[in-house]
């Protein structure tokens, strides 16, 4: 069923213009979002310079002076009209994760914290397909919902200076991958050994909004042994074919 | 042949920055480019480059540079240097480079960028531009993931900063009359995204405060000391898309404003956005400086916007010949035209031998 969803045009200044569905965390919202990016991609409407998906809202960012933001709105209207909230076919990736605690300083807390055993914390991690809700915080950062409930925690107390890159982390409804070496808050359970920044590649980042991912657990030998072949450039990861779109619900 | 500047000594962040690298932004990718783009322009139309050719980006001291090149045509603008020009051999001495005035250097001279004085930054263009591969589009300098500039890095002593140009073209230094770089006296906001998650007092006070820039600042973010804004229902929200110039509010209720290498996403309330046409001198602006705010409709956001880009095209048509070079010119001609003179009577008097 198509029904024209609610959105609001909230201005960024005079170069960004928020198209936003919601204020809250939803894959139905995430689907809206992604599907006005994916039509204005294809609309390529003269002045738009690009769309960056977000939980909620989608943000443009374009010229006014090829395309006042009056114009915009009412090129968007159309577009938006009759949306349906279905959620597109992303590509699929089985990450190698290593829930090792050497690579995971945080496991043997959340084990604690949520009252489940490493094993379990791990298990539950690695049978969830995540969606990736949007890129951000860093090049390359994923935010990949929804965890299971019962590994949801608020961010740590004192943030960490230096997570390293490849860093599985959750916190909140979230978990994602540090693609770079960076500061950061969130719970350590796990690293992958796949860089989602490498500048050999093009574009460098390995993900998208609207990706899925599933988390196969490996041993940290294999974790080792993937990390070298890596290095020497003899491993490459590629998505799944997508799985037929009438398996899905 | 390869054409380069060699980095004596780097300066306090040296960077090359040209327009910035949109369309990465999807995959987190920030912006990045120049936090001045008007001085960064006017360097370029000094150098007779395209606006948005890549440049060295100088925040607060200048760096130290030789030239490894026959001739290297340098035009610099932005916060006011000292900017010396030391000769290869002593007996030429040491000549300034003006601002806003290109110069041609020749293999070993090196120029000595100091302090800058009453602005953050300042733009160092050679003719032609630097030879650098642009990554996804822009020569940019993205520090936090080490992409374009200098191996996605500050220079640092021993660099050599690749030039497209091995030699000068042979013609008039040109000058710009002027380039209006003071701050308004308040800049321009265009309210929201999320100026509701504020109380009509949290507004007032974004609107009526005086607020200070703080050390904390850089190419990220300009920090603001002040009076706090009182937020309405908290400040944390579902993170959605940062802008250019876009007013963040965190807890503690003093506002940051977003600069060229902001995050593409965050989720903190945004209570306003500096208009595009005010940036520019934003992003000029040194600790301790005052800032006020005053808010404007969208249409008067455009307005301003239009009016700039005119500004700006109208740099070109402002560049004129520099004077004192003409002047050297004209007694050069004198005086091969004493000479050519001198030739001639003898040639005129064919009896005279």
């Amino acid at each position: 069923m198509h029904i024209t969803p609610a959105a609001r045009f909230l201005p960024s200044g005079d170069t960004a213009l928020v198209v936003e569905f919601s204020d809250r965390i939803d894959r139905r919202v995430s689907a809206l979002v992604l599907t006005l990016a994916e039509k204005l991609d294809a609309a390529a409407i003269p002045g738009v310079i690009e769309v960056v998906p977000t939980f909620r809202s989608l943000m443009v960012h374009y010229e006014p002076l090829r395309l006042p933001q009056a114009e915009l709105r009412q090129r968007l209207g159309p577009l938006i009209e009759g949306m349906a909230a279905t959620e597109r076919d992303g590509r699929h990736w089985r990450l190698p994760a290593c829930y090792d605690e050497s690579l995971g300083p945080d496991l043997a807390d959340v084990a604690q914290r949520t009252g489940l055993s490493v094993h379990q914390v791990v298990e539950r991690h690695s049978a969830t397909t995540f969606h990736v809700y949007m890129m951000g915080f860093l090049p390359g950062f994923p935010y990949l919902g929804d965890l299971p409930p019962e590994l949801e925690l608020p961010r740590r107390e004192s943030p960490r200076i230096k997570v390293p890159a490849g860093s599985i982390a959750i916190a909140m409804a979230m978990t994602s991958i540090y693609s770079l070496e960076s500061p950061g808050g969130w719970h350590l359970i796990g690293r992958t050994p796949v860089p989602l920044w490498d500048l050999r590649r093009d574009p460098p980042v390995l993900l998208a909004a609207g990706d899925k991912i599933i988390f196969e657990p490996i041993s940290l030998r294999e974790f080792e042994a993937l990390t070298a072949k890596l290095t020497e450039g003899d491993y490459r990861i590629a998505p799944e074919a997508a799985p037929s779109s009438g398996t899905r619900a | 042949m390869t054409a380069a500047l060699r980095v004596v000594s780097p300066g306090l962040m040296t960077t090359l920055q040209d327009l910035g690298r949109p369309g990465y932004q999807n995959l987190g990718i920030p912006v990045s480019g120049a936090l001045d783009p008007v001085s960064l322009r006017a360097a370029n139309a000094l150098a007779g480059n395209p606006p948005g050719s890549a440049a060295l980006e100088i925040a607060y001291q200048g760096p130290t540079l030789a030239v490894e090149a026959d001739s290297v045509r340098l035009a610099y603008a932005g916060a006011a240097a000292g900017i010396e020009v030391l000769s290869g051999d002593e007996e030429a001495g040491t000549r300034r480079l003006a601002p806003l005035q290109s110069m041609r250097l020749r293999r070993g001279q090196v120029v000595r960028i100091g302090a800058l004085n009453g602005g953050a930054v300042a733009y160092l263009a050679v003719e032609g531009g630097f030879a650098v591969a642009p990554v996804l589009g822009s020569r940019s300098t993205y520090v936090r993931a080490g992409i374009g500039g200098i191996e996605g890095r500050a220079l640092k002593a021993g660099d050599l900063v690749p030039m497209a140009q091995v030699y000068a073209e042979d013609r008039e230094e040109m000058m710009l009359p002027s380039l209006p770089l003071t701050a308004p006296s308040r800049f321009r906001i265009v309210l929201g995204p999320q100026d509701d998650y504020f109380t009509p007092r949290g507004i007032e006070t974004l609107l009526e405060a005086t607020y200070t820039v703080t050390p904390a600042s850089d190419r990220m973010g300009m920090r603001l000391d002040g009076p706090a804004l009182e937020h309405a229902k908290g400040f944390n929200i579902v993170s959605d898309g940062i802008a250019p110039g876009s007013i963040q509010v965190p807890g503690n209720g003093l506002p940051i404003v977003l600069l060229a290498d902001r995050q593409t996403t965050g989720g903190y309330p945004k209570v306003a956005t500096v208009i595009s046409a005010d940036l520019p001198a934003l992003g000029r602006l040194t600790p301790g400086c005052k800032v006020a705010f005053t808010a404007i409709g969208i249409e008067a956001a455009e307005a301003a916007r239009r009016q700039m880009m005119a500004d700006l095209e109208d740099l070109t048509r402002q560049l004129a010949p520099v004077r004192h070079e003409s002047a050297i010119d004209a007694a050069r001609l004198m005086a091969s035209n004493l000479v050519s003179g001198v030739v001639n009577a003898r040639e005129g008097n064919p009896e005279g031998a």
